[in-house]
């Protein structure tokens, strides 16, 4: 029985190459960047390297790009950072109700802290209509954070309004976007679009885990969380892991976004053709979500109970949000779903690796549970 | 909607019968820069370059950045090309100008006719442009003495343009049209705001590093790439050249003056920059020297680094202020990189006390006992080429 694995939107597997460059970049090229002789240039040109594939990556100056050990590290610097920096030009924040549970609970914090956060709701698609932004950026308001793609159902808002928006409404708002389930998967362009700051992550795109970026535009003032030595300009101090970074670029150079982009469409479209023909499954994604993520949900069927079904026959799905294990889903939940769907809620997510031998696995362990499990009454 | 960039071209237009030659470099220049981003059609009318992608998929933000950093070019705006009919131009030019027309409170519409056969006159196509903007904003109120926002309608022999916002190009004349001139450029954060200067009057230019390994080191190197790499993006192509110098400053310090050391050095700089700068087509020399900054920037100390070339030396920052410098730095992007720590030639050896009035013949006397003529044609043979792009 071979594996297939369909939680992409979790972590994905780390591709040979980025592979074979964090050893050789570990065992060769160890040096410490900072140190001035030749093995410590060898490292900083890696890194340097590194920043220019990321920099170019998103269409941004290489001296824009810093790195990070991911994106709750990034996300929070941006958070704490900025409301700390702008602390008295206003003291209101506005995001959204389905961001990552690493700038929700940032903002709880900053809640605590005295900020007022408004969370933004989202339509029954997963998407900020542009208009409520409208309402709530204010001049009061001095950092606004949204995320481009959603991890659970893989909604898109729509940036470049928004952005528009925001600046129009307080031009020195800083725009803060996670893009961490974008990255590689559609073009992303923080500088058209009026964003700041701007964080990804290597591990979704087949890179390593513990390592991200983070793009600070020319300019924003984010106060560092961390103190120490003079790397990264003291933005983010600390002997950078350099074999992770260089793996991290590797596989950035790896990813071609349109050629994958039609690979998983088709899988998109023929898994939910499939899925369309069964009678208890509820599709909760969007038609206009990226294709890379699906949500559905199995009608009576606990998601825990679907996912280690599942998991019998190597075919792997998530429940939610892997970082919120086992927890009821807040983004479907402020999609309008209800209880019962998002109970039942299963995420399949792709990528380039997968093919259509993935999906169906898939469906012929999903039809023999619905058939198998003891329903719920 | 289909997005174009209209130039303007700046003082080139003032240059007679050289005009056509200085507008063929300048769209040379502008072709040069773009073509990384996709297939354009560069063509020139009226006094106008048309700036057309060819492709949908290019971002004309990224061409507007490279064009605003091409000399020759005074101000230009990106416009909406509209069928030489007032429904379209109508219909179009409100969700187009959306962001601008928000943003404002007062307006008014200019109208350039210049094919005589589009059946309205130009206050009429004001007056009918004007009517449906009110009509589409109503927070707006017409201003024709001081508006916000100006929003001009092209009717042309080849279609109808609306634009609003005129974005500033980076002025001077075209690279290519002054000649070729080498800049001896150390690191610092004078030698690349001259160099953009000297590039700004349309000098090609040539670039002559001295490095002194073991004293300076790789990464010195590669600072002086990335320094040089932006200014290519305004000066087009630069051939860098590394001459070898630890020798001869090694010979200096062993068997000049020590007070002269500084002296000596810029005076074999200058040497052996004419002699790879003539190699290379140069017709002048050019230095980031700004008067009495350093020691060596005096105007005795000058006048003896002078002397050791016939060449015509260049010197563009040499009446200005370490602050007015660091501002172009600043503008043109160089500072950051011009500040990073590294040792480069000029700061290795420095004596602690350099003689600010040197004496020309003392310093003459002091070069020939130390007899290093062998040495600057070793060095010379043994230059390092790297070329530099945007």
């Amino acid at each position: 029985m071979s594996e297939h694995y369909l939680d992409n939107s979790a972590t994905t597997v780390t591709c040979e190459k980025a592979a074979q460059k964090a050893l050789s970049m570990m065992t060769s090229e160890y040096g410490n960047p900072s140190s001035l002789h030749k093995k410590g240039l060898e490292a900083e040109l890696e890194l340097t390297h590194a920043r220019e594939v990321i920099a170019n990556s998103l269409f941004v100056e290489s001296d824009e790009v810093y790195f990070t050990s991911g994106s709750t590290e990034s996300n929070n610097t941006v958070l704490f950072g900025v409301s700390s920096a702008k602390k008295r030009n206003g003291n209101k924040i506005v995001t959204t109700a389905i961001e990552h549970s690493s700038v929700i609970e940032a903002c709880k914090k900053l809640e605590q802290d005295g900020f007022e956060v408004v969370y933004l709701t989202p339509d029954k698609n997963g998407v900020v209509p542009p208009s409520a932004f409208e309402e709530a950026v204010d001049s009061n308001t001095i950092l606004v954070a949204v995320m481009a793609v959603n991890n659970e159902v893989g909604s898109v808002q729509n940036l470049e309004r928004i952005g528009k928006i925001i600046k129009r409404k307080n031009k020195d708002a800083v725009f803060h976007v996670d893009a961490v389930q974008a990255y590689g998967k559609m073009v992303l362009k923080p500088k058209k679009w009026g964003v700041d700051t701007l964080c990804v992550s290597s591990h979704k795109v087949h890179g390593p885990k513990g390592v991200g970026a983070l793009y600070i535009k020319k300019g924003v003032r984010v106060l560092p969380l961390l103190f120490g030595g003079e790397q990264q300009k003291k933005q983010r101090p600390g002997t950078e892991c350099a074999p992770l970074i260089a793996s991290f670029a590797t596989a950035v150079e790896e990813f071609d976004i349109t050629k994958n982009r039609e690979h998983i469409n088709a899988l998109n479209e023929y898994l939910v053709s499939e899925l369309k023909k069964l009678s208890d499954i509820t599709i909760n994604s969007s038609i206009d979500a990226i294709p890379y993520v699906l949500n559905i949900s199995v009608e009576g069927i606990k998601s825990e109970t679907m996912l280690h079904h599942l998991e019998q026959d190597e075919v792997y799905v998530s429940s939610s949000s892997a970082c919120a294990k086992g927890k009821k889903s807040y983004v479907l939940k402020a999609m309008g779903l209800s209880d019962d769907l998002i109970d039942s809620s299963l995420r399949i997510s792709f990528s380039k690796y997968n093919d259509k031998a993935d999906v169906d696995a898939f469906l012929e362990s999903l039809k023999k549970g619905m058939n198998t499990l003891a329903k719920r009454k | 909607m289909k997005e174009i960039i209209l130039i303007k071209v700046g003082e080139i237009a003032l240059k007679g019968l050289n005009r056509r030659s200085f507008e063929d470099v300048l769209i040379k220049n502008i072709k040069h820069r773009i073509h990384s981003l996709g297939k354009f059609s560069v063509s020139v009318a009226q006094s106008t370059i048309y700036i057309e992608p060819l492709s949908v998929d290019i971002d004309l933000d990224d061409v507007c950045e490279r064009v605003s950093q091409v000399f020759g070019i005074v101000a230009f705006s990106r416009a909406l090309v509209c069928e030489k009919d007032m429904d379209d131009i109508l219909q179009k030019a409100g969700d187009y100008l959306y962001d601008d027309l928000m943003d404002a409170k007062t307006f008014k519409v200019e109208s350039k006719r210049s094919d005589k056969r589009f059946p309205l006159k130009s206050p009429e196509i004001s007056a009918t442009v004007g009517g449906k903007i009110l009509e589409q904003f109503p927070h707006l109120k017409v201003d024709v003495k001081n508006p916000e926002v100006t929003v001009t309608v092209e009717v042309r022999d080849f279609g109808a343009y609306v634009r609003c916002k005129t974005l500033r190009g980076q002025g001077g004349i075209p690279v290519g049209t002054g000649g070729n001139a080498a800049i001896l450029i150390s690191g610092g954060i004078d030698s690349p705001v001259a160099a953009y200067m000297m590039s700004k009057r349309g000098i090609r230019l040539t670039a002559i590093h001295f490095a002194s390994p073991p004293y300076t080191s790789e990464r010195a190197h590669l600072k002086v790439e990335k320094l040089l790499k932006i200014v290519s993006r305004y000066s087009g192509t630069i051939n860098m050249y590394t001459v070898p110098f630890t020798q001869i400053q090694e010979t200096i310090r062993d068997k000049c003056p020590q007070e002269l050391f500084t002296i000596i050095m810029r005076r074999l700089m200058m040497q052996i920059s004419e002699i790879i700068a003539k190699e290379h087509d140069c017709t002048a020399l050019i230095t980031g020297e700004s008067l009495g900054q350093v020691a060596s920037q005096t105007i005795h100390a000058m006048s003896c680094t002078d002397e050791a070339t016939s060449m015509l030396v260049f010197r563009p920052l040499i009446g200005m202020d370490k602050e007015e410098i660091i501002q172009i730095s600043r503008k043109i992007g160089t500072f950051e990189t011009s500040i990073e720590p590294y040792e480069d030639c000029c700061t290795v050896f420095t004596p602690k006390h350099p003689r600010t009035r040197p004496v020309l013949k003392f310093v003459k006397l002091a070069e020939e006992e130390a007899k290093l003529s062998e040495l600057i044609k070793d060095a010379v043979e043994n230059v390092k080429l790297t070329v530099i792009n945007p």
